[in-house]
């Protein structure tokens, strides 16, 4: 009976198929790529020794940085949540500041102050610094949300505080730690910017190179092949460790805020540990950026060139982030209220392509629309098509979520109570999954504000973004000149970062 | 709610409107195959003021910006830009084949333009055009023409090596003992092009265990800049690039160069190569005659002489115009002679996936 209520009724199931199939278009492409060369050709170019260091260097990466960021995450969460640390409100904005500066902006800046810093443990520090907060805000919304009962509970049935937290809380906190984790990952597997100039190489850097090289899309396609089974091994980690545990919290009326730990005497230490990761994370970007601009001064800030830019910037990011929430929130639905493993894969399938670099699907893109869509070749709607690729899995965590939050039987009610379907979406849904799709939005714009190569391929011709214009000029060693792009992009990004924030604030309780 | 909705619907959209513009431009040829005689005996065609050119331009933004500005001055020509990289941009003009909207194709070196010429996407470039830069920096095919040009180098950091330690070829780095201390950036077009130098110059044999030596003893750095802010870092004690970078930054603010510099190895050594930067024409422009008027007017006096007047420091390779008087003399280089349609980037590009640098 139970099975039969969860099979998906086709008017929700074919768009997302629809969806599923256009996210999927890359990963066709690729494959296409590699079937076409044949095995012959590809084989020599997968197995060989760079690509040994490759997934090696990919690997340890994503799991230093993961690591590091779960451990800074939870850490900071349960200090600002859960003490009495002075300024708590104050410390968790500026803590979730890094959101607003882009990974290759801190990584820049790091390099112009220390130029000796490069491989393994720089890249893990900078990016840890850059991604922290994609662990610190659900973990902190999820011990907000925590029913102080439970860990009550669990003391009166004499759990010393060590082991209550091994077997109470983390438990409750796991699906906003992978959550996080598997966001930083995603990152991690796409990112360029921010880890090449580090000289340490990982599967994006190097297909970014090949690219760069004459004659060498084959070798591209196989190393963006090797990247998405890469990109499966983790989703397919993320879903095993999820597990099947209900996080809801069962019980009448709101919870009750847990009693803050007193520091006392621990204060001081206790304060140096958010101050130095603020200081690290975005005393040293803005340190840099504002280093650059003292060469320049006003000059540098010229509003009849940086207007245009940063209304393209901001245009194009609204329009992929609308897109991108309108093309998740059907299929995050069919996920959260029709599970099953099919629909489970056809959600995860999705991130699939945003696992490998922009230029990717750029090229990808560009194939397949000067064949089969002409008319869309370099348009908006080909780059915004091409973010939706990239960013979908972005949105869709908060996307299933926030669906996950809203209690069916709301709307069972509504029905009952003799409103439309339609009504019920607008009265009901809308509003309890509003704070998550705009915190959906929110990420997805961040990333646009960002993005380079599939602007740089897909863009009307003549566009001209924050990212591409800050690369030029960085790409000329021109620093002051990039510095008004950093310094536009870091204001661009406040609204999304506030936003993302705020949602954290609000928590699960609701 | 979906795209892929949208994008149906838009395609079919604009299916529906291809018709009857299709329809159109189909009689309007017609109309001039039959009606209109062609213009006889006079060689320079009458350009169309009001075309828009599509220009991929993958040299320095700022240095296409000045040209685009003179040249649209000069003739009310517009051009738009579409800025990339070399080898990203040759690889799409290369997948948009026939189809591609552009009209010319600039870069910074002369791979990329060998292989949208090997593709078949270029046509020929005007003879006036060509006889404005010696015959040394344009491919024997005349498929493309040298714009402008950069010097190979070897940047050192004083504090870490002497003037009299310095290596006389740059085939001497594969020494043991530079092994630690040279660096280059083997991804991207500008290494590509000197590795084809040595590759013509020295043979396949010397080019590999060339390689071998950087990928066990250099420092593989992400670019020109990455590298010469490692030397003037003192991480890295050489590195191979070209001059450009350190001109351009000692012209800014020197912070990435004040502790580094440039060492030319000349007497036609392939660390001396000298390459060339290219314009071409797409064989599928719609505007062949102003696209071409674009190439000349960039390779001729006064695109020539804002080139050695921009901030760019590149060589200028048109005839008679002295280059950016900052610069030590093109002529004083001891370049090798190399003809830029020679370079193999295919097989330096196998030759370095083999040893593992990309």
């Amino acid at each position: 009976m139970r099975r039969l209520r969860s099979l998906p009724p086709l008017r929700l199931l074919v768009p997302c198929l629809l969806i599923a199939g256009f996210a999927a278009i890359p990963l066709v492409v690729i494959v296409y790529y590699c079937f076409d060369v044949g095995w012959a050709v590809v084989e020599p170019l997968v197995f060989r020794p760079l690509i040994g260091e490759l997934l090696a260097n990919t690997i340890l990466l994503c799991a230093t940085t993961t690591t590091c960021c779960l451990t800074a995450g939870v850490a900071l969460a349960w200090l600002v949540e859960r003490t009495n640390l002075p300024g708590r409100g104050v410390w968790l904005a500026l803590l979730a500041s890094p959101l607003a500066i882009p990974a290759f902006v801190n990584s820049y800046a790091w390099i112009s102050l220390a130029p000796e810093l490069h491989g393994l443990w720089a890249a893990t520090m900078i990016t840890t610094l850059s991604y922290y907060p994609f662990v610190l805000l659900p973990v902190a919304a999820a011990l907000r949300g925590l029913d102080p009962a439970l860990e009550e509970t669990g003391r009166s049935l004499g759990l010393g505080p060590a082991r209550m937290w091994v077997r109470v809380v983390l438990p409750q906190l796991r699906p906003a730690m992978l959550g996080g984790s598997l966001l930083v990952a995603l990152h991690l597997l796409a990112e360029f910017g921010a880890i090449e100039q580090l000289r340490y190489a990982t599967f994006a850097t190097a297909i970014i190179a090949q690219y760069e090289s004459t004659f060498a899309s084959t070798a591209a396609n196989a190393l963006a092949a090797v990247l998405i089974a890469c990109c499966l091994l983790f989703i397919t980690l993320e879903v095993l460790t999820r597990g099947r545990a209900r996080t809801a919290r069962l019980g009448s009326g709101a919870a009750r805020a847990a009693t803050p730990i007193r520091l006392g005497r621990l204060t001081a230490p206790a304060v140096a540990v958010p101050l130095t990761v603020v200081v690290l994370a975005v005393g040293v970007p803005v340190y840099s950026v504002t280093h650059w601009l003292g060469y320049t001064g006003a000059a540098g800030f010229d509003p009849s060139a940086l207007l245009p830019v940063l209304a393209t910037t901001a245009k194009l990011a609204a329009l992929a982030a609308a897109v991108t929430v309108a093309a998740g929130f059907p299929l995050a639905w069919l996920s959260v209220r029709h599970r099953s493993l099919m629909t489970t894969v056809l959600e995860r399938s999705t991130y699939l392509a945003s696992a490998v670099p922009g230029v990717v699907v750029g090229l990808a893109l560009v194939t397949v629309s000067i064949r089969y869509a002409r008319p869309l070749y370099q348009t908006t709607i080909l780059v915004v098509a091409a973010y939706v690729m990239l960013f979908l899995p972005r949105a869709m965590v908060n996307l299933r979520s926030a669906i996950g939050q809203a209690p069916p039987v709301l709307e069972e009610a509504s029905r009952g109570l003799g409103q439309s379907a339609f009504a019920t979406f607008r009265r009901v849904v809308v509003p309890l999954t509003a704070p998550g799709v705009l915190s959906a939005a929110a990420l997805v714009s961040l990333a646009v504000t960002t993005e380079l190569t599939a602007t740089i391929l897909l863009a009307p011709t003549g566009t001209h973004t924050l990212a591409t214009e800050f690369w030029s000029a960085a790409a000329e060693i021109d620093y002051p000149a990039a510095a008004p792009y950093a310094v536009c992009m870091i204001v661009l990004s406040l609204p999304s970062a506030y936003l993302l924030l705020r949602q954290s604030v609000r928590g699960v309780t609701r | 709610m979906s795209i892929t909705y949208t994008l149906t619907r838009r395609r079919a959209l604009a299916a529906l409107l291809t018709i009857p513009v299709a329809a159109l431009a189909a009689c309007g040829s017609t109309d001039t195959d039959s009606g209109a005689p062609a213009p006889t005996g006079s060689s320079a065609p009458v350009l169309d003021r009001n075309a828009t050119l599509t220009l991929y331009n993958a040299q320095h933004d700022t240095l296409t910006k000045a040209w685009v500005e003179a040249f649209t001055a000069k003739t009310g020509i517009k051009v738009e830009i579409r800025q990339g990289s070399d080898l990203t941009m040759a690889n799409q003009l290369a997948a948009e084949g026939a189809s591609s909207p552009a009209d010319v194709f600039l870069t910074e070196n002369s791979p990329a333009m060998s292989l949208v010429e090997n593709a078949g996407l270029f046509a020929q470039v005007d003879k006036a055009t060509l006889a404005q830069v010696p015959a040394e920096y344009s491919p024997s095919t005349g498929n493309w023409v040298g714009i402008a040009a950069r010097s190979t180098v070897l940047a050192y950091n004083p504090t870490k090596v002497t003037e009299a330690e310095l290596p006389k070829s740059i085939m001497d780095l594969q020494d043991p003992k530079w092994s630690g201390k040279f660096g280059a950036a083997p991804k991207g077009a500008d290494f590509q092009a000197i590795v084809s130098a040595m590759l013509e110059l020295k043979g396949e044999a010397a080019t590999k265990t060339w390689l071998a030596a950087l990928k066990t003893g250099g420092q593989a750095h992400t670019g020109n800049s990455a590298a010469m802010k490692a030397v003037n870092a003192g991480t890295s004690t050489t590195a191979v690039i070209y001059h450009y970078y350190w001109y351009g930054d000692q012209a800014k603010t020197k912070e990435n160069s004040n502790n580094v510099k440039l060492h030319f190895f000349g007497g036609q050594d392939p660390g001396a190569f000298v390459s060339v930067s290219g314009g071409g024409v797409l064989k599928s422009s719609k505007h062949p005659a102003e696209a071409q008027a674009l190439l000349q007017y960039i390779t001729g006096k006064d695109g020539q002489k804002l080139l050695a007047d921009s901030t760019a420091f590149e060589y200028c390779v048109g005839k008679d115009v002295p280059s950016n008087p900052a610069l030590k003399p093109l002529a004083e280089l001891g370049a090798p002679k190399v003809d830029p349609s020679k370079l193999n980037s295919k097989k330096v590009v196998d030759l370095m996936t083999a040893a593992g640098l990309i």
